[in-house]
């Protein structure tokens, strides 16, 4: 891509100073995305694909963790900005969406009022012009009667409803980059389609780019250009999405696209049963030294165990394993 | 909304007649006749024969429960012993100023403790978290008469600056209501401190954040109105720890309320109006724990709707 | 937020409230070798005598040592911190036990009774029932043991209402085990962290609560040295000798403080709620 990138990531590093020692969530990750394309960061829980998202915006409390790196917004260092900067920053150019609709909405706000909290911040609109900029987003996310619906609380909705609402919120202010943390990961399966109908369809509207971060493989294929598969706190394998799912590089990613189950497997392949990845997710405490996932790698060989993979870029793809030397 | 309020008036009917029986076996439970001890030391044996006529004191236990019922709905609880006024006067007249000082250190406590709490917890480990919580833990060990006492001897006595006790002026009521407030404030600061620190770590505090809110919109608006549910219901439990409290600190600041009432009454075996005084007490702390309830169906949306 | 270092700040303050009531109860066991004399023989001749080296705590309206009144008054207010938390403990426990465990009518009863008590302010049921039950040690015991009889029968009642849902105790009642055996053998254990908690909190309470009736006039009575009726005794001379009241109070201050932050300690480290 010939574009200059919309957020680039260089080297950053999450670290969380507790008293048992220091964590280090996210481990020196680069990454870029362009304007108007989804990337999506796949990986199981606690490999650092949220604390990432989180780290962008800098939402995770200050005294315990400590943020490295450049984080380049539109080329300005997101993590070198004043607070009063970085907070008209948020909801406004970037703007996130959580896993949890039932607890990311205030209960005793009501979904216009936390909508428009925003507009009100970001846009200067007086108290009814916001409302009703509100009332249209909801309207825009296809929530049944708007204007009604605006001075419920959120437990009157459902959860899908309250994801819709959750998308309006994050979308009010057209945002550049939308940071989608597990966005369908806690609703049912048909709501699930319509969500990312939804925000496939808004996100052309609106033109906005999207960090999809999600464990579900299924979404990332749906919706990504590019996938980051990430590992322990490390990027392992980047790469447009079809090469990645037809021909994966990373051991890891390979254990992943074989932990589940799709549909066709049986008619290309035969039936093959699922493999799992053996052994766990490293703790923070205690990693693993040369490559994070020797312990769990079916192919690890001695140089794996002592030094860490260097970075092997074959373009457009990158990974890092000694497999590909 | 309606419904609970219903709901909620009826859960108190149980409580009512628990507390009318509680008031009827008291004097039960006196040695010798209710209706001597009713009359108190000084009684003629007419006045007694008289007492024992209306209570129906030869009539089958059930019977004179009652007869007690019929008069304690009319609230004729009798008269005093010591003054011969009837015992509903003597408490009505002392209750404006127990809640005039109870109202005050409620409202003190909150001015300081809500506030404490906040701070403490948007900064928690840190030295002003460790000064309010240990302020708070001084406040709930600390006896209240004592500091009543300490008050006095520094503000009256060193200082000159306000009366040691008595009522009349503005200025009678600061040493009082403070002592009171020092009792109640620990425990509001406490309960602030946990439930913002429990609001301040939940997603939809992030998800404020995250949409470029100043910290003090996230900490008041959204923290904060969230935190309220749980510190409303303490400040109305602490209603009653201050009654208990206002006894002990009209004594020491000679405050002519219902607690000095109890004192001066159990002190000359006065039983009508202890049983008045401890009936009022009792319908005040149901009537604050019922508006208290209500306020928090004001406050929680997930309530308002059931 | 909680973390090994958090809990050692924590039990720092929980390390010196249990030296303070170290203190207290050596105090209150070796009284005698500490003040030889008599503590309530009154020596009017040295009245409100303001503290000295000889007398670090000055003397009271009678003559007598406030350090050896306060001293002796260790013993009391301990003696009333245990005899309340057991009337409290043998009452309310097997209360709440039944009442949780057993549910029904039972359980109807006993939470309405509680409901009724607990309408009452603690402070106020405690007074209400020395109206009743007359002054003295004896009484004060019992009456502010009963006003403290409903708060562990919530306690436990609740406790023992979870516990009872857990697989094990159910395995021991699909097994025929005696009700009693499982009480005591599968419930009891696992309430007993709460019960520890309010017992040593609750003992800070009994302490402040019959001060405050000794102060009154309506607890304990003198010539027996307790601090609360120190404290109201001294009380008419607070413009010239304000030594009387204040010394008794500071007694209790941090004998309620020492059983406050032992409390808050045991909760930090029973209560698994609390920890990380």
């Amino acid at each position: 891509m010939n574009q200059e990138p919309l957020l680039s990531i260089k080297d950053l590093r999450t670290r969380f100073h507790t008293y048992e020692g220091v964590l280090t969530a996210v481990d020196g990750i680069h990454l870029e995305i362009y304007p108007g394309e989804t990337l999506g960061v796949v990986g199981e829980s606690g490999c650092g694909k949220s604390v990432t998202a989180l780290s962008i915006l800098r939402l995770l409390a200050s005294p315990p963790t400590k943020i490295e790196g450049q984080i380049l917004f539109d080329g300005n260092d997101l993590l070198k900005m004043s607070l009063d900067e970085i907070r008209r920053i948020r909801g406004n150019s970037i703007s996130m969406i959580f896993q949890e609709p039932m607890t990311s909405l205030n209960p005793v706000l009501t979904i216009g009022e936390q909508i428009a909290e925003a507009i009100r911040l970001h846009q200067g609109l007086g108290r009814e012009a916001a409302w009703e900029k509100a009332v249209e987003m909801l309207q825009r996310v296809q929530i049944p009667s708007p204007r009604i619906r605006a001075r419920d609380y959120p437990h009157k909705l459902s959860g899908g409803m309250r994801q819709r609402a959750m998308i309006a919120m994050a979308l009010s202010c057209h945002p550049r980059l939308l940071l989608a943390d597990e966005p369908t990961t806690a609703l049912d399966v048909t709501i699930q389609a319509q969500i990312v109908d939804l925000m496939e369809h808004l996100k052309e509207e609106i033109h906005t780019s999207i960090l999809l971060i999600t464990h579900n493989l299924g979404l990332i294929a749906e919706m990504a250009k590019r996938v980051v598969v990430m590992y322990a706190g490390k990027i392992v394998e980047e790469a447009p999405v079809e090469d990645l799912f037809f021909e994966p590089l990373h051991p890891y990613t390979k254990g992943l696209l074989e932990s589940i189950p799709w549909m066709g497997r049986k008619i290309r392949e035969g039936r093959k049963p699922l493999q799992e990845i053996p052994g766990m997710v490293p703790s923070l405490k205690e990693m693993p030294k040369g490559c994070r996932f020797h312990p769990r790698c079916l192919t690890a060989r001695e140089i794996c165990r002592n030094e860490e993979p260097p970075l092997i870029v074959k373009p457009p793809r990158r990974v890092f394993c000694w497999l590909w030397i | 909304m309606f419904q609970y309020v219903l709901k909620r008036l009826f859960s108190t009917i149980p409580v009512l007649f628990g507390i009318s029986l509680l008031l009827f076996f008291m004097l039960r439970m006196l040695p010798g006749d209710p209706a001597q001890v009713l009359a108190g030391q000084m009684a003629s044996p007419e006045d007694i024969e008289t007492i024992r006529q209306q209570l129906g004191l030869h009539r089958p236990v059930l019977v004179q429960y009652g007869l007690f019922l019929g008069r304690l709905v009319r609230f004729d609880l009798g008269r005093s012993a010591r003054t011969q006024h009837p015992v509903i006067k003597e408490v009505w007249a002392r209750l404006p100023n127990t809640i005039l000082l109870a109202v005050s250190a409620i409202g003190l406590a909150c001015l300081f403790g809500i506030p404490a709490g906040i701070l403490a917890a948007i900064r928690p480990y840190t030295w002003i978290d460790y000064l309010f919580t240990s302020l708070a833990l001084f406040g709930i060990s600390m006896p209240v008469f004592w500091l009543g006492l300490m008050l006095i001897i520094l503000f009256s006595v060193t200082l000159h600056w306000l009366p040691a006790g008595g009522t009349g002026s503005w200025k009678h009521l600061i040493l009082p209501s403070l002592t009171l407030a020092a009792f109640v404030v620990a425990f509001i600061t406490r309960m602030t401190r946990a439930s913002m620190i429990e609001a301040l770590s939940q997603d939809y505090t992030t998800t404020a954040r995250s949409k470029g809110l100043k910290e003090e919109v996230v900490v008041i608006k959204h923290a904060l109105k969230n935190a309220m549910i749980p510190i409303i219901t303490v400040v109305g439990l602490q209603f009653g720890l201050l009654l208990g409290g206002a006894v002990l600190t009209e004594t020491v600041f000679a405050w002519p309320g219902m607690g000095r009432l109890i004192v001066d009454s159990i002190l000359a075996r006065d039983y009508p109006v202890i049983q008045g005084a401890i009936l009022i007490f009792g319908l005040l702390y149901i009537l604050v724990n019922l508006g208290v309830d209500l306020l928090y169906a004001y406050l929680d949306p997930r309530i308002r709707y059931d | 937020m909680i973390n090994p270092w958090m809990r050692f700040k924590k039990n720092k303050a929980a390390l010196f409230g249990s030296i303070l009531l170290l203190i207290y109860f050596v105090t209150a066991l070796f009284a005698p070798l500490l003040y030889p004399g008599n503590p309530s023989a009154p020596n009017l001749a040295t009245a409100l005598e303001r503290p000295s080296i000889k007398e670090p705590l000055g003397k009271d309206e009678l003559g007598r040592s406030i350090l050896g009144r306060i001293i002796y008054g260790s013993r009391v207010s301990l003696l009333i911190a245990i005899g309340v938390v057991c009337v409290g403990l043998f009452i309310g426990v097997p209360l709440g036990l039944i009442s949780g465990y057993y549910g029904g009518k039972v359980d109807f009863g006993i939470q309405r009774a509680t409901d009724t008590l607990l309408a009452f302010p603690g402070f106020l049921l405690a007074l209400a029932l020395v109206a009743v039950l007359g002054v003295g040690l004896k009484n004060t015991i019992i009456s502010v043991g009963i006003s403290m009889i409903p708060i562990y029968i919530r306690l436990v009642r609740g406790c023992t209402l979870s516990v009872k849902e857990q697989t094990y105790v159910e395995a021991a009642r699909a097994l025929g085990t005696r009700d009693l055996t499982i009480l005591f053998r599968h419930i009891l254990p696992n309430v007993m962290a709460p019960i520890t908690i309010q017992t040593s909190l609750g003992m800070g309470t009994a302490i402040l609560f019959a001060a405050g009736l000794g102060f009154l006039g309506i607890g304990v009575q003198p010539p027996t040295p307790e601090w609360g009726a120190m404290l109201g005794s001294g009380r008419p001379y607070l413009f010239h000798a304000p030594h009387v009241a204040t010394f008794p109070g500071m007694a209790i201050f941090f004998a309620v403080l020492g059983f406050n932050l032992s409390g808050d300690g045991l909760r930090d480290i029973l209560d698994p709620r609390f920890k990380s």
